[in-house]
């Protein structure tokens, strides 16, 4: 059931308690216990809608910065990892497998805003040992969303 | 040269869907909000769509043999067995054709003769009865009702049959209805056949979408399987409506006579479709599953949303159709249907269009995305609180 919940609120946090209850069988209170239930755990963190920036005014851009890093003594990477997520700049930040440690994803205004970040707030770091920006260029796929696409239905109007 | 004349008259004889009118209206309105859609919303799954486009690379552009690619026989075999506990032979019991009505088509004019005739449950897809008379024979209507869930019960059946009677189609899951037959419901019909001639076409386009359990195959039934011709496709379960294609499985000696007038007719079915349909039967079992899921949240949304409106509506097990009960309105389908799209610009189709005992319905499509049902539904509402009695 938590599952269930979980995955169409994934898709489409929009769904009210009565919809959610009608696809799961059950009633618009037990969804909300359920849901309030899991926001108290921490599994639902927060709604939010996913926007392609590109269609608007907005100069921005996006930034993934490859880290590697000295775990620190006692505390390995979460402790790095804290210290660089508190930065409002920084909107992801994943410990990596294979070539480097820390993935960050840093949004700015200019290209020369995040190049200074990470010259100036992460490279600097005691534990950081190198740091590789790349600039994201363009966005095709996010959160299982195809950008730029336009969504329309393209089938005849009725068919028997 | 009055080119009337010259037409066969049986295709003359044939007449032009009842609702063309409302067609004609529904073309002319674009933006209009459609629920009038027999064909999934879903793109066909990646895997699929690149295999056949790999296949194009490849340059495998070729005619297949007459029947179909023999891996796509063996693969259509593997999945009957799967997923229906069906056996079939992939060298004589099964034929690859273009979608599933080809295969009804083939199928009728393979056993029809003159003055055969052939016992249609009705409301259903609109092709049987014309594919019946095109072959010669005599459709035979079974009205299924509201008050059987538009099953097909074995005392219909039975007053239905005559010494003439050549073929049952069976339509389940339905389009419009969404009624489906359980095994139960299969054996009681199979009874009724025990003792006759008579065979089965059992459209099974809609097996895999299925709401509350499995579906089950007439041919699975004992004794039934002789006499039983399975037709099936891709369009419904993979989304594949636009690669036309399908397959019958049956007897060995129906199908050769089917796969004659197909190799007459259409030689062979598309190439690049049935590279795709190999990677479908392959690979494609997850997708199936997917979209069935997604299928049944929308289905309880749909029903629920229709039931709030006050318009009375049996639970839809299977297909992707709900097929609500508008008599309360006191206007006929076709009213219905055109006075809404006019009025809330929502396109549903008449209940009649599904032959006459559909009169007093209208089918609701639920491939369209959640957001789009609860917009119709909102729309719908408007529409029959302002005709209900």
């Amino acid at each position: 059931m938590q599952e269930k919940i979980l995955r169409l609120l994934e898709n489409d946090g929009n769904y009210t308690n009565e919809q959610l209850a009608t696809m799961l069988d059950t009633t618009p209170q037990k969804i909300a216990e359920q849901i309030a239930k899991m926001r108290e755990k921490g599994i639902i963190l927060k709604y939010s809608a996913i926007i392609d920036w590109e269609k608007t005014n907005r100069e921005f851009v996006t930034a993934r910065i490859e880290l590697r890093v000295t775990p620190q003594r006692g505390e390995g990477f979460d402790k790095v990892a804290e210290r660089i997520y508190q930065y409002p700049q920084v909107k992801s930040v994943y410990l990596m497998s294979g070539g480097y440690d820390l993935g960050v994803t840093i949004e700015g205004k200019t290209m020369k805003e995040v190049a200074l970040f990470v010259a100036e707030k992460l490279a600097p770091m005691e534990s950081v040992v190198s740091t590789k920006t790349h600039f994201v260029l363009k966005k095709y796929k996010q959160n299982g969303v195809i950008f730029c696409k336009p969504q329309k239905d393209e089938r005849r109007v009725i068919t028997l | 040269m009055n080119m009337k004349q010259l037409l066969s008259p049986v295709v003359s004889s044939i007449q032009p869907s009842g609702i063309r009118k409302f067609f004609d209206i529904v073309s002319s309105m674009p933006d209009a909000l459609s629920l009038g859609v027999g064909e999934p919303d879903f793109v066909t799954p990646w895997h699929i769509r690149d295999a056949g486009i790999y296949s194009l690379e490849k340059g495998q552009t070729y005619y297949t043999s007459n029947s179909g690619m023999a891996p796509l026989r063996e693969e259509i075999c593997n999945y009957m067995n799967r997923r229906f506990s069906l056996e079939y032979n992939s060298d004589t019991e099964v034929l690859v054709t273009v979608g599933g009505s080809e295969a009804i088509d083939l199928c009728l004019r393979s056993l029809v003769c003159k003055g055969d005739e052939v016992l249609i449950p009705e409301p259903s897809f609109v092709c049987y009865s014309p594919c019946t008379q095109l072959a010669g024979g005599t459709p035979v209507p079974i009205v299924t009702t509201e008050k059987d869930n538009f099953k097909l019960t074995a005392e219909a059946l039975k007053k239905a049959i005559t010494p003439n009677t050549k073929l049952l189609i069976l339509p389940f899951p339905n389009n419009p209805t969404g009624a489906i037959m359980t095994k139960h419901e299969l054996e009681q019909v199979a009874k009724v056949l025990n003792d006759t001639q008579i065979i089965v076409l059992s459209d099974e386009i809609y097996a895999e979408l299925t709401y509350n359990g499995k579906h089950t195959s007439i041919a699975n039934i004992e004794g039934m399987k002789e006499r039983t011709v399975v037709i099936s496709g891709f369009s419904k379960a993979y989304a594949m409506t636009g690669w036309r294609l399908g397959y019958a499985c049956g007897h060995s000696d129906i199908i050769a006579s089917m796969t004659k007038i197909h190799q007459y007719s259409v030689m062979c079915s598309p190439t690049t479709s049935q590279f795709a349909a190999i990677d479908a039967l392959k690979n494609g079992d997850a997708d199936i599953e997917a979209m069935a899921a997604e299928y049944n949240y929308r289905r309880k949304i749909i029903l629920d949303g229709v039931r709030q409106i006050g318009l009375e509506c049996f639970e839809p097990q299977g297909a992707f159709y709900i097929f609500p009960n508008i008599t309360s309105t006191g206007l006929s389908s076709n009213e219905f249907c055109e006075k809404m799209l006019t009025e809330q610009k929502v396109a549903v189709i008449p209940g009649n269009a599904f032959g006459s005992s559909g009169e007093g319905f209208i089918r609701c499509s639920y491939a369209y995305s959640i957001p789009v049902i609860n917009q119709a539904l909102e729309r719908m509402d408007t529409f029959v609180k302002k005709y209900k009695r």
